[in-house]
């Protein structure tokens, strides 16, 4: 009797595990056999002519651009402000103290915040400075949007640096300042999984972007001017009633799987590069 | 598996249940012995156990002792085939309980188990209430009545001397017992699904010495009705408490007998280096 | 770097300040009961109800939930407890990729696969019509999407619970199903609960990929299978009303403020009964 509701229960359980396995495949086989045939050298190299939504030629240069353009400045901006957030509550006050608690609490909060709240909230800024949709507008709210998670991933690998590391510079007559240095270039992998992960949330979320960065068929010149994203670049033209419009959706749509996929693998990689140097 | 205990405790006193604190009549087979034929374990391709023979003697105590590292836990965790799930385990050899292989081709591993009751080194109470402790193993082997689950969950605490000191919290949280009332709890829990063996892993070497005591003297009276076998840390309490004594080097078994011929007069210059304390 | 945090802390306050702060205008035009419990929505007329958008979130969680837990909880049991190592080292990428996927993935794949497999297929056997675009396929791109989610954190907490307690209750003669059913899942429901409710928020939370599969029709929905209008799809479909009507900008913004509240409530609360339940029973 309880040999067989074990038998019921593991076949449960791998039918669950098999769907969900299906699913990821189903999910990418169908992007990519949307996006690849439509997915050529001009369609990489060209903005769209005659307006994105209507225009027959061209590519998604312009959205390709100002997803890099975008996440680039946003990751700058996000690890000058999350690594002293995250070297303080680890090194500077004690991991356990209330103070760091506190800290580390609020962040979790922001890091629970939708990404539409960003938006709005970034849309805010953009009206109080008196910001049109523009390139700068979307690296506001992106910046926003992925400092949580940077701060959460390097304050977890900070959090395993052990003690003795830290007081040894201490005991030897070096400035606190200097020992956050050397505490820091010891999680130099983390951070560079911090950056990954950042990276792989940037650029993929449309919510933020949709309010603040506009979009536009051309390659933005100045931070002042509307930017195209990538996930933009999927929502507006996937509904066009003109095929080659729905066509550079499609691979828009494979483009950002890809640069995804290479995220994921890369971050997987430092992991695992972290783990093999621990000491 | 909220059970109102305070009806139960009434009903006993006017309807008492025919009850026994020991194991249920082997009426199968004579003896409950315990078998180890030419036993070898691999662990992740190093050879750690080599060849071992041994033969457990019934209703008594037997007390495996050698220095750390030498296989006395892997050993006694073969016994009730707890390497089953590690994968990189690999067991050459047969164990025989009741004249049956443990290791055998149609052996429901779940039917050995129970004939062994295992008390590991830290005391490990289940997430649940005192009660739910020791009605764990009875309950997941069938039995539902909540009459009868309170009358083996009585007399398993009453045979650990646990009874008088819980009665009345029996549906409190477990985990905050004492150390030592954890480890008897522990002891309570296994004897409750009436196994013949009972193993015990370095049972003792986690709590203080008034709680060791009294688990001796568990063991001791235990004795009488079950084969113990427990692997032992200290030659003291080999020399308090065993009745046979095995010892172990480096995964081959090199001297097994009764205590008294071991400690006085041991064959093998290995164990008169180690039971004089050369080496531990 | 003292300075630097106390300007990220800054950013949260400025973030409900602002927000509480532009949403007053609509506040104070209606009663903050009116705003959240009508459901008509008239802007042009500068009435605002948002009942429909926050029950259309709440349903569309909800499926999401129902079906994801189940999914997400057999397949966490069983590449922790029985899985051979070289299934998990080939599973767990999988679900890294699968909680990589960005939001607009799943829309675009929604809106191809599940939409129209919802007009065609599932709904003629229950209702006479639906377009596709309904909660239902809300509730599936969303349950999909906190999938990965609750199997990794599941995951970590099976893994926490230790050896010694699985193998007390194989020592007993139980069954691995029944270790699994009696402890393991007993022990870790503290983190059972932390996954689920980070699931939810998430859920609750997600914008495009709902917005391109829900229908985003303000009526309240009859069945599973009508048009539903998620409270961040409201605020993501008519930003660009925003610049035309102040007092609209000001019921998007309670809008997104509604959303905050809601998820940051529903954490603490969720984070408050966690700790009871893990203080009283001493799991």
């Amino acid at each position: 009797m309880r040999k067989l509701e074990e038998q019921i229960m593991k076949i449960v359980m791998l039918m669950a595990s098999g769907i969900i396995i299906f699913i990821l495949g189903f999910i990418l086989w169908k992007i990519i056999s949307k996006g690849l045939p439509s997915l050529n050298w001009d369609m990489v190299s060209k903005t769209p002519s005659g307006g994105f939504y209507l225009g027959k030629e061209g590519g998604i240069l312009n959205a390709i651009m100002g997803s890099l353009m975008l996440i680039f400045c946003s990751v700058v901006i996000s690890i000058f402000l999350s690594l002293p957030v995250a070297l303080y509550i680890n090194f500077i006050l004690n991991r356990k103290s209330f103070a760091s608690g506190v800290i580390r609490f609020a962040f979790d909060i922001m890091f629970g915040i939708p990404s539409i709240v960003y938006g709005a909230f970034g849309f805010m800024i953009m009206v109080f400075l008196g910001l049109q949709a523009s390139l700068l507008g979307g690296i506001i709210a992106v910046s926003l949007l992925i400092m949580p998670i940077m701060v959460r991933s390097i304050d977890e690998v900070a959090g395993q640096v052990p003690r003795d590391l830290l007081e040894a510079p201490l005991s030897l007559g070096a400035t606190r300042f200097e020992m956050v240095k050397i505490a820091a270039r010891q999680i130099t992998p983390g951070i560079t999984t911090a950056i990954l992960l950042s990276v792989g949330r940037g650029i993929g979320d449309a919510a933020t972007v949709m309010l603040t960065a506009g979009f536009t068929d051309s390659i933005p010149t100045s931070l002042l001017q509307p930017a195209a994203t990538l996930p933009l670049a999927i929502f507006f033209q996937l509904s066009s009633p003109v095929e080659e419009v729905q066509n550079r959706a499609y691979s828009a749509a494979l483009i950002l799987t890809i640069i995804i996929l290479i995220l994921s693998f890369s971050t997987r990689y430092v992991s695992r590069k972290i783990s093999k140097s621990k000491i | 598996m909220e059970i109102n205990l305070k009806r139960y405790q009434d009903t006993m006193e006017t309807d008492p249940v025919n009850v026994r604190s020991g194991p249920v009549s082997l009426t199968k087979l004579s003896y409950p012995l315990l078998r180890v034929v030419d036993l070898n374990v691999t662990i992740q391709h190093k050879h750690i156990l080599k060849n071992i023979n041994l033969q457990i003697p019934e209703k008594s105590i037997t007390c495996i002792i050698g220095p750390s590292g030498c296989g006395k836990t892997t050993l006694l965790r073969s016994l009730n085939r707890l390497h089953d799930d590690n994968a990189d385990i690999t067991i050459s050899g047969s164990v025989m309980v009741d004249n049956e292989d443990i290791y055998g081709k149609n052996v429901e591993v779940t039917h050995i188990r129970k004939k062994m009751g295992l008390l590991a080194q830290r005391p490990t109470v289940l997430p649940m209430s005192i009660f739910e402790n020791v009605a764990y193993g009875p309950r997941i082997h069938g039995t539902r009545n909540r009459r009868k689950l309170y009358v083996i969950v009585k007399n398993q605490l009453e045979a650990v001397g646990l009874w008088e000191e819980v009665k009345d919290r029996l549906k409190t949280p477990a985990i905050k017992l004492s150390i030592g009332q954890q480890q008897r709890l522990c002891l309570a829990r296994g004897l409750a699904v009436h196994p013949e063996i009972i193993l015990g892993d370095e049972a003792t070497s986690a709590l203080d010495p008034i709680a060791t005591t009294k688990i001796e003297q568990l063991f001791l009276t235990l004795r009488k009705e079950y084969s113990i076998v427990l692997v032992t840390h200290t030659l003291r309490q080999a020399r308090r408490i065993a009745d046979y004594v095995a010892f172990m080097y480096m995964g081959e078994l090199i001297e097994f007998g009764s205590a008294n011929d071991i400690f006085s007069n041991p064959q093998h210059q290995l164990t008169k280096d180690y039971i004089s304390g050369s080496f531990s | 770097m003292l300075g630097i945090t106390v300007f990220g802390l800054l950013i949260l306050l400025l973030i409900s300040a602002g927000l509480v702060y532009k949403s007053l205008p609509v506040i104070r035009q209606q009663s903050l009961h009116d705003l959240i419990f009508t459901s008509s929505w008239k802007p042009s007329k500068g009435h605002f109800g948002f009942l429909t958008f926050i029950l259309s979130s709440i349903h569309v969680t909800m499926i999401a939930i129902l079906i994801a837990l189940p999914l997400s909880l057999f397949s966490a049991i069983y590449l922790s407890e029985y899985a051979k190592e070289w299934v998990k080292k080939l599973m767990s990428p999988a679900i890294d990729l699968l909680s990589g996927i960005p939001p607009v993935i799943y829309g675009v794949w929604g809106t191809l696969t599940i939409v129209p497999w919802i007009s065609d297929s599932l709904a003629p056997h229950f209702v006479e019509f639906s377009t596709g675009y309904s909660v239902l396929a809300g509730g599936i791109v969303l349950a999909i999407m906190i999938i990965p989610l609750i199997i990794s954190i599941l995951m970590e907490v099976f893994a926490a619970v230790p050896l010694e307690m699985r193998e007390v209750s194989l020592s007993l003669g139980a069954t691995k199903w029944q270790t699994i059913k009696r402890v393991l899942l007993l022990k870790s429901l503290p983190g059972v609960l932390a996954a689920v409710i980070l699931a939810i928020s998430r859920a609750f939370g997600e914008t495009i990929a709902v917005l391109m599969v829900c229908g985003n029709f303000t009526d309240v929905p009859k069945s599973i299978f009508d048009a539903c209008y998620p409270l961040p799809a409201l605020i993501a479909n008519n930003y660009g009303e925003m610049m035309s009507l102040p007092i609209y900008e000001s019921a998007l913004m309670f809008a997104a403020l509604l959303l905050f509240v809601i998820i940051i409530i529903f954490n603490a609360v969720s984070r408050l009964i966690l700790n009871h339940i893990t203080r009283r029973y001493q799991l």
